[in-house]
């Protein structure tokens, strides 16, 4: 996500404010936040076929690799060199997913440096409520988005 | 009569593989590891193409590989039940009702984006969403992050996302050649060696409806 970023606004193909709508955008739509933020740009910028291509070309390099990993990762799986890869890999993953919910929930009060404002706090809490509503009463996601939005038009 | 056979039986299992993912795709919202949960249902508990500890591995490749999760996931069963073939198959299932849905919110969205009301909602949406990802990481962090090294090892990884403007590339590069090198040396000590958390939590943490 923070890449697609960096990249649609280098091109001068958006702005960060409609970047967070096309977030928000990807969000309510089945399948990973990525892959639709580059859907709706391709589609921004070229029509139908801009999406398509768009999307085949964030798919392609994922499936020529996963075909890679999955032709030697099988055989090599239960080496405890491979064992030991994964043992450091994931804990940067799990910084790599913490930081993509900083990076998209506060970046305006990152670049800005502003924190303090009823906008973090309206969010805080319903990221809270929302934590809360995942972790503790295993709500769907899908109700979580929508109770969200209305706790949305109370709240901004 | 028996090549016919034999030439029938990889296309049908195309097919299969496509109308699975196919199937998939639309039916779970919140994004690539909002549909884990569902690809495992399908692909091991109702297809039985592959076990769970297989699936918990491929979570992991799936995750770790650049892309959407649900996506590299889906490369990966296609793969392994019917080669690269295979693979095109689940990714074009996996990602065509997406595509259409997407465009379609894109649609109904500039239409509505410039009353404040909706606006609103999507902020609050948006918050969501966060939670949705915050969610995907305290589960990784569950099953990855179990002795001080794993948990130095993804603070400081936090770190250097945050504050400098490397690459994340290299944190992934260079993660698994600390974790080879530490098990190594701990081996080498004749120390315990564990590269996963004690048991059941990990098969548990790994198979969980992540959100992202």
């Amino acid at each position: 996500m923070s890449s697609i970023q960096r990249e649609a606004t280098a091109m001068g193909w958006i702005g960060t404010g409609q970047f967070r709508d096309i977030g928000v955008l990807s969000s309510m739509a089945p399948g990973s936040i990525a892959t639709n933020s580059a859907t709706l740009i391709g589609y921004q910028q070229a029509g139908i076929a801009g999406a398509i291509v768009a999307t085949v070309g964030m798919v392609l390099p994922s499936l020529i690799l996963v075909i890679l990993f999955a032709a030697f990762f099988v055989r090599l799986q239960d080496r405890l060199s491979v064992r030991s890869a994964f043992y450091g890999l994931r804990p940067v993953v799990t910084a790599l997913i913490l930081y993509a919910a900083i990076r998209f929930g506060f970046d305006e009060q990152l670049s800005s440096g502003e924190w303090l404002n009823g906008q973090t706090l309206g969010m805080v809490l319903i990221v809270g409520g929302g934590l809360f509503a995942l972790l503790k009463y295993k709500w769907h996601p899908l109700m979580v988005l929508g109770l969200s939005a209305v706790a949305g038009i109370v709240i901004f | 009569m028996n090549k016919m056979l034999t030439r029938e039986q990889p296309l049908r299992m195309l097919l299969a593989i496509f109308m699975t993912f196919l199937k998939i795709g639309p039916s779970t919202f919140g994004g690539g590891y909002a549909m884990i949960a569902t690809i495992e249902k399908e692909v091991v508990e109702r297809k039985k193409w592959m076990n769970a500890d297989e699936m918990s591995d491929m979570v992991s490749v799936a995750g770790s590989a650049p892309g959407g999760v649900a996506v590299n996931s889906a490369a990966f069963v296609g793969y392994r039940m019917g080669g690269v073939l295979g693979a095109i198959a689940a990714v074009l299932g996996i990602t065509l009702p997406t595509l259409a849905i997407v465009l379609l919110l894109s649609l109904t969205y500039s239409l509505f984006k410039d009353y404040a009301k909706v606006q609103a909602a999507l902020k609050g949406i948006h918050a969501a969403v966060i939670a949705l990802i915050l969610v995907a990481a305290w589960k990784m962090a569950k099953a990855s992050l179990f002795d001080a090294l794993t948990i130095g090892i993804a603070a400081i990884a936090l770190g250097i996302l945050l504050f400098t403007n490397w690459s994340s590339i290299w944190l992934i590069i260079g993660a698994p050649i600390i974790g080879i090198t530490v098990i190594l040396i701990r081996h080498v000590n004749q120390l315990e060696v564990r590269t996963e958390p004690k048991s059941e939590v990990s098969q548990e943490a790994m198979l969980p409806e992540y959100y992202i």
